[in-house]
């Protein structure tokens, strides 16, 4: 139907850039803003614990619906069909995890960091260490997989193919220039703006993007006079691939001639749907949202919007999805992004040529949902570097290397430090890996959260008899599995859509190591604590104590 | 920031009674089975998107079939586990945490 989005993304361009940097003047005034309301430790890590349960929802969501949620799975289903919306549950379930079994306890007996439950009543120094590796490598294979993602994004979304220039910069140019601006804005949020700052920035972003998904969904359904079912079967004919299309089994658990690599690619969707709903509850830039609300109480009521919030967000996603494949189809798509990334601005391009009168109508709307795209990718980002920067800060720095004897302005000034730093590491690197296909290491990051992250929080608010050495080897044990298991699959090697596809040393099958590595990460964590013979009654009555009531919370 | 004036012996007391037992039974007979009960659920959802495709692709109404339904259904169990927590721990754990958080903070002045 539209095969003129190149062209026309061109023409849209100046726009998307006005309310882009609309976008970052407003929360670049934020920032400044709550710069000057931070002053204590707290202020810094945990935005002075004063934010509502909605306010802290709305964080939430903008912490977690990153733009491989709002443009990758919108491009799944318009491409893949059912299996799109498949993949959206596990994110969504997961919430309930994170609501039963930990942000209240986290809430209750901790003070910044994922590290203050895991070290209550073990040794400060080693849990501490291996906690602060554990969020470090997640966040920076998050961070790493975000903006590689936005330096392509970037090109597409503003129209720059191979060939044409924009500002003098050909599209490889206006990449690394993108990652960098990306990059750059990230780090000045989080060292100037601390967790109010960024909190902020994500309230802001979840509401444009809720807004956004909204007015889309309800134009979609309006095409299709809010019939659900005329919409699937035109997604299903435009497809090409028929009822199939709404039909499990296009993208995952994919069925071949082989009977070997049919069982592997369902076990892949088991393992990828196991580490989604379990790792969500043990990424640290999530865990130190719950740090951000006065008491557990609210960090429960924000949990509970979070979950309404992510799940209307997934169902916007499952009309915008089918919406595309419908209204724009799969080889518009296609001809534009091959993963499928540019489905949602397409899409929101044909509507407003639907509705809003022609193109101009079509490039206004496609102007507002790219720069939507870009607010989401800035405040994911910013999350994921607050995380890690605290945990160097907290974690090491403070009870690591001044064993607990660091000032409070000297924690914060070593937390910006460590923001700048980790900023440019995940900058230098996203140029490096840019030209590599690194989109499993979301998967990764999910994986390594579930195996290392969730055994030791699990453990430790309901196990007596867990100890150091448990949570050592749990978390190393579990992030050595998922690394290793990652390293000798088909996403690294051995396969054409590997990050090396001319090399090939897999022997792993499965491209999700969750199904294995995660009950290591369990049986590491009970192996190392029944070997050990340390055990601490007291600190146990204490952390139980607190954490079921909030006696003696931060 | 009463902790330090509370001792570990407090602590322990407080563990040991049966106001506290009793708060821990009741969180921990609630969130462990529905943690167990929704993982399998959504295993059921994901192994019948594996194995069961000729159920799933069954029609309802339209184009609408088993397997849409069924993932409609996580979200709608999601919801409602979520707001039956909240209702459960409202009534069942807030007022004993609250009290036993009552007495400690004023044992600690």
């Amino acid at each position: 139907m539209l095969n003129i989005v190149a062209a026309e993304s061109a023409s849209s361009r100046p726009l998307t850039i006005t309310l882009f940097l609309i976008f970052v003047a407003i929360t670049l005034a934020i920032t400044i803003w709550a710069s000057r309301q931070t002053k204590t430790a707290t202020d810094f890590y945990a935005g002075g614990r004063q934010f509502t349960g909605f306010q802290n929802g709305l964080a939430i969501g903008g912490d977690y619906m990153s733009a491989a949620s709002f443009l990758g799975i919108a491009g799944l289903i318009a491409l893949y069909g059912y299996d799109g919306f498949l993949y959206s549950i596990g994110f969504l379930v997961a919430w309930l995890v994170a609501l039963l079994l930990v942000a209240e306890f986290l809430r209750n007996s901790g003070r910044y960091t994922m590290a203050d439950v895991l070290a209550f009543r073990m040794r400060q120094r080693p849990v501490r260490t291996a906690a602060s590796v554990s969020t470090i490598v997640v966040s920076i294979f998050y961070l790493i997989a975000q903006m590689v993602g936005a330096g392509a994004l970037v090109s597409l979304l503003l129209g720059i193919k191979p060939g044409t220039t924009f500002l003098g910069m050909d599209a490889d140019t206006a990449k690394v220039a993108t990652i960098i601006l990306v990059g750059a804005l990230m780090i000045v949020y989080v060292v100037v703006g601390g967790m109010k700052g960024t909190t902020y920035v994500q309230i802001v972003k979840a509401f444009l993007l809720m807004t956004g998904a909204l007015v889309m969904t309800i134009l979609v359904l309006a095409h299709y006079k809010f019939n659900l079912s005329t919409l699937l079967g035109d997604a299903a004919a435009q497809s090409g691939k028929g009822e199939a299309f709404l039909e499990p089994g296009l993208r995952y658990g994919v069925e071949s001639a082989s009977g070997s690599a049919t069982f592997y690619s369902k076990m892949d969707l088991l393992s990828l749907g196991i580490a989604l709903v379990l790792g969500t509850a043990g990424l640290p830039h999530i865990l130190t949202r719950f740090y951000t609300v006065p008491t557990a109480r609210v960090a429960r009521k924000s949990v509970l919007w979070a979950i309404g919030i992510i799940g209307t967000f997934y169902l916007f996603t499952l009309a915008l999805g089918f919406g595309a494949a419908a209204l724009v189809g799969g080889k518009a798509i296609t001809a534009q992004d091959k993963a499928g990334n540019t489905a949602a601005p397409q899409l929101a391009q044909a509507l407003g040529i639907d509705y809003l009168g022609g193109a101009t109508g079509g490039a206004i709307l496609l102007a507002i949902i790219a720069a939507v795209a870009f607010a989401t990718i800035l405040a994911v980002v910013a999350g994921l570097t607050l995380a890690s920067s605290s945990s160097v800060a907290h974690d090491f720095y403070a009870s690591v290397i001044k064993r607990g004897n660091a000032g409070e302005r000297d924690e914060v000034r070593v937390a910006r430090i460590s923001a700048f730093v980790i900023g440019a590491v995940a900058i230098v690197l996203s140029i490096f890996a840019q030209s590599l296909n690194v989109a499993f290491l979301v998967a990764l990051a999910f994986a390594v959260a579930a195996s290392a992250n969730l055994p030791a929080i699990i453990y430790s608010l309901f196990w007596r008899r867990f100890n150091t050495s448990g949570a050592l080897w749990s978390i190393y044990g579990g992030l050595i599995a998922a690394v290793v298991l990652v390293f000798f699959s088909p996403v690294v090697s051995g396969s054409p859509t590997a990050m090396f596809p001319d090399s090939d040393w897999h022997f792993f099958p499965l491209n999700n190591p969750g199904i294995i590595s995660i009950p290591i990460g369990f049986l590491c964590g009970w192996i190392g604590t029944v070997i050990s013979k340390e055990t601490d009654p007291e600190k146990y009555a204490e952390l139980e104590v607190r954490s079921l009531t909030g006696h003696g919370a931060h | 920031m009463t902790t330090e004036a509370t001792s570990s012996e407090k602590y322990l007391e407080v563990q040991r009674s049966a106001e506290f037992a009793g708060l821990r039974r009741k969180l921990r007979n609630f969130v462990f089975p529905m943690t167990i009960a929704f993982f399998l659920w959504y295993a059921l959802y994901v192994l019948l998107s594996a194995y069961a495709r000729g159920f799933m692709s069954v029609k309802i109404v339209g184009h609408i079939n088993i397997a849409l339904l069924f993932g409609l259904l996580q979200f709608l169990t999601t919801f409602l586990i979520a707001w039956y927590y909240s209702r459960y721990a409202a009534r069942e754990l807030d007022p004993t945490a609250d009290k036993i958080k009552a007495e400690l903070d004023e044992a600690a002045h």
